[in-house]
């Protein structure tokens, strides 16, 4: 009885202890954590809109979507944060579109565990140039080993073709998505 | 009481003669994972160091309070503290860092050197050679993870801690900085490492024999045996 009596004491002091400590560093922490996540986002909508000045957030769509405008509050266009599976995971980007969704501003790879030194080539300037200012009806497409001829093309990377062509499928998903939501009057 | 050993000893120990990944071979899950660059192996190591030397002390101060039948629920609780003090600081002040250890982070709770320093030493121990031992023990880590993620990031992608020291002309070799990278470093490290040692102690073997041959009474040993 002694025992099972301080088994309970001991396992409970050390659970309340534990977790106030926890819950006070947690005040802290979380909204430096907030803040952080709040930065990469917006330098990742920044990055995807170049000539953007201000950005908010649209509400009425059931997926996280920005909205951009320039210096006068002109809607630019949208950054689109979209995700889709890689050659051995998910993948995360930040899709940069303009205003009538035909043309794609930039794309930007967030989150990826591609195969080091082939698959993550598809975060690397050479590949992301390739969707500056592609267009983007009805689809992006891509070609293998040969340069693209059409303008709504991209050249696949050798070595990593599954993950070229993943990264086009997430643009063209992202962007179904977003074309549906506005013929709807989602996002309007 | 068994002799104790002497401070500085309780140290030392984790560095070679017990190091917790050559010679305990314990910890191989962040060992493996995390190495594929320098930093990522000194961060990770780090943390564990924190979690284990502030585990240890707890651990080492409240040890006669614990009864026996729920003590390895309490050291997991006080880890698993620890582990999180450690992950909401790195998300908090070092996101870049955080992201690149990912859920390595949270999994130093199962890291067995941790836990193993809890049973085996800090359960029995008085708090200042708990934390001596850790101490050694995080260092002992340290070592390890610092020169296999500096081999495999030299090899794998020409650079150390992110500084280019390998030409151009050099092709990095991938595999170095994927998992089977890992397991080779780690093997090829260990088979070296063991084969000094096993080296060192034939030589002393042979330099304690050959002085007992000299000694009659090592002659006459010898003779019997004949």
């Amino acid at each position: 009885m002694k025992t099972i009596v301080a088994m309970l004491v001991t396992l409970s002091l050390i659970g309340v202890v534990s977790g106030g400590g926890l819950a006070m560093l947690s005040s802290w922490a979380d909204p430096l954590i907030a803040a952080n996540k709040k930065a990469d986002t917006e330098r990742a909508i920044f990055l995807v809109q170049p000539s953007a000045k201000s950005y908010e957030k649209v509400e009425k769509v059931a997926f996280e979507l920005y909205r951009v405008f320039d210096e006068t509050k002109n809607p630019l266009g949208y950054a689109l944060p979209w995700e889709g599976n890689g050659f051995q995971g998910k993948v995360r980007m930040m899709v940069g579109v303009s205003a009538d969704l035909n043309t794609i501003t930039a794309i930007e790879v967030l989150d990826q565990v591609e195969t080091p030194g082939l698959g993550t080539k598809v975060t690397e300037e050479p590949f992301r140039k390739q969707f500056q200012g592609l267009v983007a009806v009805p689809q992006v497409d891509w070609v293998k080993g040969v340069p693209p001829t059409k303008e709504n093309e991209i050249q696949t990377i050798t070595g990593a073709t599954i993950s070229s062509k993943a990264i086009v499928g997430i643009v063209n998903d992202g962007l179904a998505h977003l074309r549906k939501d506005m013929a709807q009057g989602g996002a309007q | 009481m068994k002799k104790q050993v002497s401070l500085s000893k309780e140290y030392a120990k984790g560095l070679w003669d017990q190091n917790p990944v050559f010679k305990q071979v314990l910890g191989m899950c962040p060992t493996l994972a995390v190495t594929v660059s320098a930093m990522n192996g000194i961060a990770m190591a780090l943390a564990t160091t924190f979690v284990l030397v502030f585990s240890s002390f707890i651990i080492s101060l409240i040890r006669k309070l614990i009864p026996s039948q729920v003590r390895i629920a309490s050291y997991i609780v006080i880890i698993a503290t620890f582990v999180t003090i450690v992950d909401l600081v790195m998300r908090a002040q070092f996101p870049d860092l955080s992201k690149a250890l990912g859920p390595y982070i949270p999994l130093i709770v199962v890291n067995c050197v941790i836990l193993g320093r809890q049973e085996a030493f800090a359960a029995k121990n008085n708090p200042l050679r708990s934390v001596l031992d850790a101490l050694g023990m995080g260092t002992g880590f340290m070592l390890a993870l610092a020169s296999l993620g500096g081999i495999r990031e030299i090899i794998g992608s020409r650079t150390l801690l992110g500084m280019q020291v390998l030409p151009d002309a050099f092709e990095p070799w991938l595999v170095m900085i994927l998992p089977a990278g890992a397991f080779l470093t780690l093997g090829l490290m260990m088979g070296f490492l063991n084969s000094l040692v096993e080296r060192r102690k034939r030589r002393d073997e042979a330099a304690v024999l050959a002085q007992h041959m000299r000694t009659p009474a090592a002659a006459m040993l010898e003779g019997q045996e004949g």
